[in-house]
């Protein structure tokens, strides 16, 4: 297990109205993926999904360094990404239940959720299956000198995929504003990544002249610094940067993964959840730096409770696309 | 009639590119030795002299990551136009091809659009073996969402080229490796060709032989020479094979009654399977015979010349096949 947030934190470099947005977000985030979870286990949600609970630190600290008008690509378990960049809980759920009302019309759902209006170029249920993507828009960012920059999430699984080593060479070569942002959970889906990766991850950046930081990613001030360094330098031409964000998922890889101690036992879970929740540790930080006390952060998570019965609500209530969609939208 | 000029097919190509790069700034060439090397087969030489290092890209040799690049920098509005020095290579690129340029459009529910070209290369008996002489390409015409672009004739792939860099789709352009130094006259003003318009590039009564690519011209080899066997024959280049012109090939087949197609891939599971199905289901009660299928031997291109010349259809075996179904052999 890494270090304790650094609890004595004297100051922050962020107001405290961007703190509570993002304690905001954090909450809304693990709200979410309660819901989904709910939804899933009273069989209301087609599918799986797969839920970020305990790595909101990240994508609220990566996207709360982020213009609204940056890009990111996200993963299978991207609805962490979706809900820091912005997105709207009611259009989420509606696509997770593959309803015309969806960001994807319900032809995504889960996996697939993309949003222009937020710069979300889409989750990617291929692992690393977006690299290139996030790569070629950093590239299109540098041609078009519109100050943009793009992130790209990704799990500690996706190490193992090629097209990372590729297109960090290009972007390192052509020094394209890209971040490679690593959310390291430790499991690549059932197998511990002490089976899977060899060598150290960071020094993977080194190799091509990326450079690279390594961060508690349980920590979002840390994130958020880290990131908001990697991405100012990307923005000023200084080329792609890697941030590696060490975190756990509190839950299985899917939400069908629920018998899992033949990969981790429930006693690590349970610590991380106990010492190590983002959210947690956040919110004792806040209460001893007195700039929000008890009261306002259960007032914040009953108002996010009040915004997800709605947008549950309306994702329920919303009809199924026409089966006539089915064949439309292939071309444009 | 357009005036024209003859010029070959590796000219035309780059006519196309010029072209469209001049008139959409957002325009670019991406791929392994595309800029002073102006690919293996020289079609894009001198074009970095004109648009430069920026626009005509060398990459690295990772046919995965820069096509990914391309699908990434298309979606955010760049045209990218991804060389694929051998079509053999579109097994790296499958990925993003496939589950990436293919499906963004409809998974994102018709929010994110794909605008870019990949050109790849078909054919053999360029005597390059089993790894750099293959067609791929009905690999890619199985996947919705792409389209799939064959080109035969200068004329053809000077238009179809601009159709394909102002679509606002992934579009796959295979080009045979053996023809690029081949003329042909090519009208000289501004023009298109859509996609999924057929040409019949020769009249006939009695047989439709319907060919592709490197397969026309065999089949007009083979159509001079059943003329002394009293067999007219019309000779159709879907030109694009998806989109399909099924119509065209369905109407050609109902006048003749006979037909034979041809498709330099493997005959089985592929593009002429696909044609004769279209063909047997649209005009089966007007067929006095069975489809023919031809193409590619089914064995992995060998390096030898006379093993490499026995797996590639020609006018002969085009000849031979005519004559039975048209009851003559």
């Amino acid at each position: 297990m890494t270090t304790a947030v650094d609890k004595s934190r004297p100051f922050s470099n962020i107001d405290s109205e961007q703190l509570m947005r993002m304690f905001r977000r954090m909450v809304m985030i693990r709200q979410f993926e309660e819901n989904a979870n709910d939804l899933y286990t009273r069989a209301l949600m087609p599918g799986i999904t797969h839920l970020y609970s305990g790595e909101e630190a990240i994508a609220v600290g990566v996207c709360e360094a982020l213009r609204p008008d940056d890009y990111i690509t996200s993963t299978h378990r991207g609805h962490g990404h979706c809900v820091a960049k912005g997105a709207a809980l009611d259009r989420m759920f509606a696509e997770l239940l593959g309803k015309e009302a969806g960001y994807c019309k319900g032809k995504g759902g889960s996996m697939h959720i993309a949003d222009p209006d937020t710069g979300n170029l889409g989750a990617n249920a291929i692992v690393g299956g977006s690299m290139g993507i996030a790569t070629g828009a950093a590239l299109s960012a540098k041609r078009q000198g519109n100050g943009r920059v793009a992130v790209c999430f990704f799990g500690d699984g996706a190490l193992g995929q090629g097209l990372l080593y590729e297109v960090m060479n290009m972007a390192a070569l052509w020094k394209l504003p890209v971040i490679y942002v690593c959310e390291n959970n430790l499991y690549n889906e059932y197998t511990h990544n002490s089976e899977t990766i060899a060598g150290d991850i960071l020094t993977r950046a080194k190799g091509f002249g990326v450079p690279g930081v390594s961060v508690d990613g349980q920590d979002v001030q840390a994130v958020y610094d880290a990131a908001k360094k990697l991405i100012d330098s990307a923005r000023a031409g200084g080329g792609p940067q890697f941030l590696l964000c060490s975190t756990y998922r509190f839950t299985g890889h899917h939400v069908g993964d629920v018998n899992r101690e033949y990969y981790r036992s429930k006693q690590e879970e349970q610590l991380w959840k106990t010492e190590r929740d983002p959210i947690t540790l956040f919110s004792q930080w806040l209460i001893e730096q007195k700039i929000a006390d008890r009261t306002r952060l259960d007032q914040i998570k009953s108002e996010v409770e009040t915004e997800m019965k709605k947008a549950v609500q309306f994702a329920m209530e919303s009809p199924y696309p026409a089966v006539d969609k089915v064949d439309q939208d292939i071309y444009a | 009639m357009p005036e024209t000029r003859e010029i070959t097919l590796g000219a035309a190509i780059k006519e196309a590119l010029v072209e469209e790069m001049r008139r959409d700034p957002n325009v670019f060439i991406l791929g392994e030795d595309v800029a002073e090397a102006g690919t293996v087969y020289k079609v894009l030489s001198g074009m970095v002299d004109e648009f430069g290092k920026d626009r005509v890209l060398d990459t690295p040799i990772s046919e995965a990551g820069f096509a990914g690049v391309a699908v990434g920098a298309a979606m955010t509005g760049m045209r990218p136009i991804v060389d694929i020095m051998f079509g053999d290579f579109i097994g790296l690129t499958m990925d993003q091809m496939v589950n990436q340029a293919a499906k963004i459009h409809y998974m994102s529910g018709g929010k994110w659009k794909v605008p870019m070209v990949m050109r790849a290369t078909m054919g053999a008996t360029r005597r390059s073996a089993a790894q750099h002489s293959q067609s791929l390409h009905s690999w890619l015409c199985h996947v919705p969402g792409l389209k799939v672009v064959m080109p035969s004739t200068p004329a053809d792939a000077k238009g179809l080229w601009k159709t394909a860099i102002r679509d606002d789709n992934p579009v796959v352009i295979f080009e045979d490796k053996m023809r690029y130094g081949l003329k042909g006259p090519v009208p000289t003003g501004e023009y298109t060709i859509p996609f999924g318009v057929a040409d019949v590039k020769r009249l006939g009564e009695d047989l439709t032989i319907v060919a592709t690519s490197s397969m026309v011209e065999v089949a007009l080899d083979a159509a001079r020479q059943l003329e002394e066997y009293d067999i007219s024959v019309e000779v159709i280049d879907p030109r694009t094979l998806w989109p399909l012109d099924e119509q065209a090939l369905i109407a050609s087949a109902k006048k003749t009654s006979r037909v034979i197609v041809m498709d330099e891939g493997y005959a089985r599971f592929g593009v002429n399977a696909e044609l004769a199905s279209v063909i047997a289901e649209g005009a089966f009660y007007d067929l006095e015979a069975p489809v023919k299928r031809i193409g590619a031997m089914h064995v992995p291109i060998p390096f030898s010349p006379p093993l490499e010349d026995a797996t590639v259809p020609t006018p002969q075996l085009v000849l031979e096949a005519a004559l039975a179904l048209c009851g003559k052999s």
